[in-house]
């Protein structure tokens, strides 16, 4: 089945639901579920994905060259399973990066894009949704793998202890830390399920399922968005894309998940 | 004693290094050496990880002692934890606000309206954004509203179960205004304290579940 009618199934199942929404109300989680089902082979992520794949093995920017040498932690162009082992340490930029930030260097050092050009788009735009789309196609390339970050190197043990210290820290108008809501079995905000990032199946539910296309606004969210949004609802300030403080609470929650399956992309309400 | 007037030579050496250091420029420029350069420390990365956005400013970062004792949850779990709990809840009762014109009850139809609204205050609110008390996000609070999360307790039939006593009245707007009265690291943020809600809007919330007529106590 080509992308186009799969597409046109998983709009008519969002437009049904749409069009009845209080019978969608009733039971949204059993709702999602359905979505997920009749979009299981037909993920509007999968666009992404190709457009991913296409940035990745075409030449672009300043000095005209494809990220094909970019090294994500297994060698030189080895995306295979890449995902499923980030974060990590990488002794080229003598620092813990996740998939983002390491995508950042590569198209810096081998393309010439300046970091800067990427941390100051928005999401959704510029070299922010190039990014997005080399995630798909990199994540993809994990699903149905294990969840396996090492956290053994000492700058891995330093991150994932500011990650923790970082889970708990709570600050601004409403006194929320993440562990506020994220600290506990079976919770939620409205309908909506709070995963305990405290358990490995609670941190592998949300790590291994995202990044993810948003059903309910259309959008292929990265994990660095997903924080970021989690930390505006939480009214923070504005998180800094690929700061060392995201890539802490993502070494946080990604080794919390070792053992988890890599679901992503995933698919979202 | 060899040591000691080695010892002693040492000490004249390290009070003639210092006193050149305090007149010489030369010396100030040039700190003594440490060791390898040290791990930026916690604090440091997390504001290095934030920049202000909107009305969301990077002050929102620094944390007032009640936000520290709660970020700690080893600390405030242990035995002197519990005791430092029980001061900084009655530093908080004390300082709640009884409504300037003494009433407690406004509008339960607008604190329905108030209890559903969760927006405000977030980097892509702007300051005129009307803030909500997101009270849904946490409590079932009216039955037929079936999207309601459950953080906190369920409030159906709040005031038909507690009836509208004073105490009733005083408990719950302290409550509102500054959860933290009763529970030092209640994940419920304060309302009043920390100026999310305006005192007619608490007053609204009260209606909403103690007045008789609410949709809360039928």
């Amino acid at each position: 089945m080509n992308i186009r009618s799969k597409l046109r199934r998983v709009a008519l199942g969002v437009s049904l639901c749409g069009s009845f929404l209080s019978v969608c109300a009733q039971t949204p989680n059993e709702e999602i579920a359905k979505y997920r089902e009749m979009l299981a082979d037909g993920n509007p992520a999968e666009l992404y994905e190709m457009a991913g794949e296409d940035l990745w093995k075409t030449p672009a920017g300043p000095k005209y060259t494809s990220l094909q040498a970019c090294d994500l932690g297994l060698g030189a162009g080895v995306v295979d399973g890449a995902a499923a082992r980030l974060p990590r340490y990488f002794a080229d930029t003598q620092r813990v990066q996740d998939l983002e930030s390491r995508l950042m260097t590569c198209m810096e050092s081998l393309q010439g894009i300046p970091e800067a050009n990427v941390v100051n788009a928005n999401f959704g735009e510029g070299s922010k949704k190039t990014i997005a789309a080399l995630v798909a196609y990199i994540v993809a390339h994990s699903k149905g793998m294990k969840i396996h970050v090492s956290g053994a190197h000492p700058e891995e043990k330093r991150m994932y202890a500011l990650g923790k210290e970082a889970f708990f820290y709570q600050s601004g108008p409403y006194d929320f830390a993440c562990a506020s809501c994220h600290s506990a079995d079976g919770k939620r905000i409205r309908l909506q399920d709070l995963p305990n990032l405290l358990t490995r199946s609670g941190a592998s539910f949300a790590w291994g399922s995202w990044p993810a296309y948003r059903v309910s606004n259309g959008e292929f969210w990265t994990m660095q968005q997903r924080l970021n949004d989690c930390l505006r609802q939480q009214r923070m300030p504005y998180l800094v894309y690929g700061s060392d403080l995201s890539i802490a609470l993502s070494m946080f929650l990604a080794k919390n998940a070792n053992g988890g399956e890599m679901l992503a992309p995933g698919l979202k309400r | 004693m060899p040591e000691f007037k080695k010892f002693f030579r040492v000490l004249l050496g390290l009070g003639a290094v210092i006193i050149a250091c305090q007149t010489s420029p030369f010396c100030q420029a040039q700190p003594v050496k440490t060791q390898a350069p040290e791990n930026p420390p916690f604090k440091e990365i997390f504001q290095k990880g934030f920049r202000s956005q909107g009305i969301a400013s990077i002050d929102r970062l620094t944390q007032d002692a009640n936000q520290i004792f709660c970020s700690d949850p080893r600390r405030a779990q242990s035995a002197a934890g519990m005791k430092e709990a029980r001061m900084i809840e009655q530093r908080n009762l004390e300082s709640i606000k009884a409504p300037t014109d003494g009433v407690y009850l406004g509008d339960w139809r607008n604190g329905e309206k108030i209890a559903q609204s969760g927006r405000g205050l977030t980097w892509s609110d702007v300051p005129e954004t009307p803030v909500g008390g997101g009270c849904y996000n946490c409590h079932q609070i009216d039955e037929h509203e079936i999207a309601y999360g459950n953080l906190g307790p369920s409030l159906w039939h709040y005031g038909k179960n507690r009836g509208s006593s004073k105490e009733v009245l005083i408990y719950t707007w302290n409550r509102i205004s500054n959860a933290k009265a009763y529970n030092a690291c209640s994940q419920m943020p304060r309302f009043a304290h920390s100026q999310i809600l305006t005192e007619k809007q608490i007053q609204d919330l009260m209606a909403l579940l103690l007045d008789p007529n609410s949709a809360v106590n039928q």
